[in-house]
């Protein structure tokens, strides 16, 4: 078995484009499902909403990458406004069914045969990503830690900008969490009718989690789409979002760290575990599975994972046990 | 009592009610609130029926009648936290039918509920904060930068911390609200109510499970809060609070009012007696009760006889 390898792998993954995504998708779940209490299943759909806003401008109009980017904010805002409106004043349930089924929306007409001149069809589309790499500070070579990390230049490029989102993000809502703003969230979570009795526009508050949160999303999608280079639809079904989940449980909801140190370690172990059973039965030391097995073994060890920390740790790693929204009310 | 020792605040709404007619509906000098035609029905059942109804600026008025009455529902419709079939009502001149329950707060017309709504996973202090009104670090972009709202912050702490302590939870302030008691949440309510300076607090049971020592001191606060120029409008089923602390009582059965009036006035009234208080309310509850009770009047009767005697 070749350790090196199997070390080298899960640890790149840990801090690896991947985690980026996640990490921003989670961030953004935090934001609505954390400290507000709402339940997104669509953030693929935002996720989508980001990649496709930058593949689109370029590689099917030829516009200016900057202004595909400025596309998808924009979109993933009116998104959350346009779910928003209708479900934010009923039960947290209709949100959860809205967003979910706005989500596989978004993926089928981005997957349509009759719009596949515009999205690319289940091929989706490539040749956007010119403008980024153009734009990179890192001249080309190997990068890292040899032997266990080494990444190159291009790669080099998308790490700095995705960790850099996720910094400005996580310091964004540190601030915002910690100010009276993020106060009323936190009470919403609790109890929409004590804090309507304060005098506060709840409504207004869950729209302003939903847009915030969406949009972070959305940038998770930008590193999706620029870290490949290509965009499919197939990309963003529903398991991204229920791993984003899984990370922000992981790490803790409602803490700040909790979606990147969750993000960092899901893709770790997800590796660890995957390269470590594919080299053990590569090297003959497992022999009651096929390589080919791999994958789903690997599922159904990342659910017993789940499993066993929503019953011995449902606060996550981080989460402060008398604080989390997961228990029962 | 000495005539100067009679609080200013109290003095001003026991004459507001002088020779005051004791009927439903009865208009008052100066109304803060005036309730017209206001229905709800839930399903056949019609939950509050009121015809009209006003309170009066800075007095305490105390709402009766029996569980079921729709006290809380007539609450709730006022409040803008459920929706009236029919009917209209002002506060300070202003209509409020339809206006969504967060304006009628930032109007000044702030509620409690019967049940409790402490938010259990945030501290005291913080609970106490949520309840100040047009904090500048609620948006969320002057949120971001604290130099903002400091300031308004440490103001708005300060005068928590005032409150937590007339009320006797300066000692729970960093402790999460969900430890607290079922009585110390409804102080913790009531307390963070406060904080919006509001002009009509209403108060739905206010003092259901505070013990009585503490009770009696809460009765001061609700009687400060007149002084201080407010207007109180609460529910309770404690007679002898209804009592001690209203300027004015209305009572309503089956969604109607059946009477109003002051307080004294009112629970000799044959409608609430027969609907509400049950003809023996004043009756003693054991034998015990019944034995102390006798023991007392024939202890009174002895002492007014030598008294006599002496003379
Ligand atoms: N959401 C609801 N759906 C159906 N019926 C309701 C609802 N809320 C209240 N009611 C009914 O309306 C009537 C009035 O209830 P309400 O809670 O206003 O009484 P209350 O005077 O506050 O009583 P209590 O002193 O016990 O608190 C009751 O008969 C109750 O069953
Ligand atoms: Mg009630």
């Amino acid at each position: 078995m070749d350790w090196t390898l199997i070390i080298s792998r899960a640890v790149e993954a840990g801090i690896g484009s991947e985690a980026i995504i996640y990490a921003l998708a989670a961030i953004g779940l935090n934001v609505q499902f954390g400290y507000t209490g709402l339940l997104n299943f669509g953030q693929a759909g935002f996720l989508a909403i980001g990649a496709y806003a930058i593949a689109v401008t370029v590689a099917t109009f030829g516009l200016p990458f900057f202004l595909g980017v400025g596309i998808g904010l924009l979109l993933a805002a009116v998104m959350a406004l346009l779910l928003g409106i209708p479900t934010l004043r009923l039960r947290a349930d209709y949100l959860a069914i809205v967003t979910i089924a706005a989500a596989e929306i978004v993926r089928l007409v981005v997957r349509s045969v009759a719009l596949s001149d515009t999205f690319g069809g289940t091929d989706g589309l490539q040749a956007f990503s010119g403008s980024f790499y153009d734009m990179n500070p890192y001249p080309p070579g190997e990068y890292g830690i040899p032997p266990i990390i080494g990444f190159d230049n291009r790669s080099m490029w998308v790490l700095t900008v995705g960790w850099v989102l996720v910094a400005v993000a996580s310091f964004i809502l540190f601030m915002a969490m910690k100010s009276p703003w993020g106060r009323v969230l936190k009470a919403i979570r609790e109890d929409e009718d004590a804090v309507r009795s304060l005098g506060k526009n709840v409504f207004s508050y869950k729209m302003q989690a939903l847009v915030i949160g969406g949009v972070i999303g959305s940038l998770g999608g930008f590193i999706f789409a620029l870290s490949r280079s290509a965009v499919q639809p197939d990309l963003f079904s529903t398991d991204l979002t229920f791993y984003a989940y899984t990370v922000l449980i992981l790490g803790g909801a409602a803490r700040i760290l909790g979606p990147i140190v969750g993000s960092m370690l899901f893709w770790l172990l997800l590796i660890f575990i995957g390269t470590g059973m594919e080299e053990a039965v590569n090297s003959g030391a497992i022999t009651f599975i096929t390589v080919n097995q791999v994958g789903a073994i690997r599922l159904m060890l990342v659910g017993l994972g789940l499993v066993l920390l929503l019953i011995y740790r449902p606060q996550g790693i981080f989460g402060d046990k008398r604080e989390i929204s997961l228990d029962a009310r | 009592m000495h005539a100067e020792s009679v609080p200013a605040g109290k003095t001003a709404a026991l004459k507001a009610f002088e020779g005051m007619a004791a009927e439903p509906g009865v208009k008052k000098p100066d109304p803060i609130l005036v309730v017209d035609n206001v229905v709800r029905r839930f399903g056949g059942l019609t939950a509050v029926n009121v015809n009209h109804v006003e309170i009066q600026r800075g007095s305490i008025t105390a709402l009766i009648g029996p569980n079921g009455a729709g006290k809380t529902t007539f609450f709730n419709q006022l409040t803008g936290f459920d929706t009236a079939d029919e009917g209209q009502w002002t506060f300070n001149g202003q209509n409020m039918n339809g206006v969504s329950a967060y304006k009628v707060a930032r109007q000044g017309m702030v509620r409690t509920f019967q049940l409790t709504k402490a938010l259990s996973k945030l501290t005291v202090i913080e609970n106490m904060r949520l309840g100040a009104q047009a904090q500048r670090g609620e948006n969320f972009f002057r949120g971001l930068i604290p130099s903002l709202w400091r300031g308004q912050e440490d103001e708005i702490t300060l005068q928590a911390e005032e409150l937590l302590e007339q009320f006797k939870l300066d000692a729970k302030r960093d402790d999460f609200a969900g430890s607290l008691s079922g009585g110390q949440r409804k102080l913790l309510e009531m307390a963070r109510a406060l904080m919006g300076k509001p002009e009509l607090v209403m108060l739905d049971e206010p003092m259901a499970g505070v013990n009585p020592a503490l009770t009696q001191s809460l009765l001061g606060h609700v009687k400060n809060l007149r002084e201080l120029g407010m207007t109180v409008l609460f529910v309770e089923h404690d007679m002898d609070m209804v009592r001690d602390i209203s300027d004015w009582v209305i009572v309503m059965a089956q969604g109607e009012v059946i009477a109003e009036g002051p307080p004294d006035g009112v629970m000799s009234d044959q409608r609430v007696v027969d609907a509400y208080l049950g003809a023996h309310h004043d009756a003693p509850l054991s034998a015990e009760e019944e034995e102390r009770q006798l023991h007392e009047a024939e202890a009174e009767l002895d002492a007014t006889l030598e008294k006599e005697v002496k003379e």
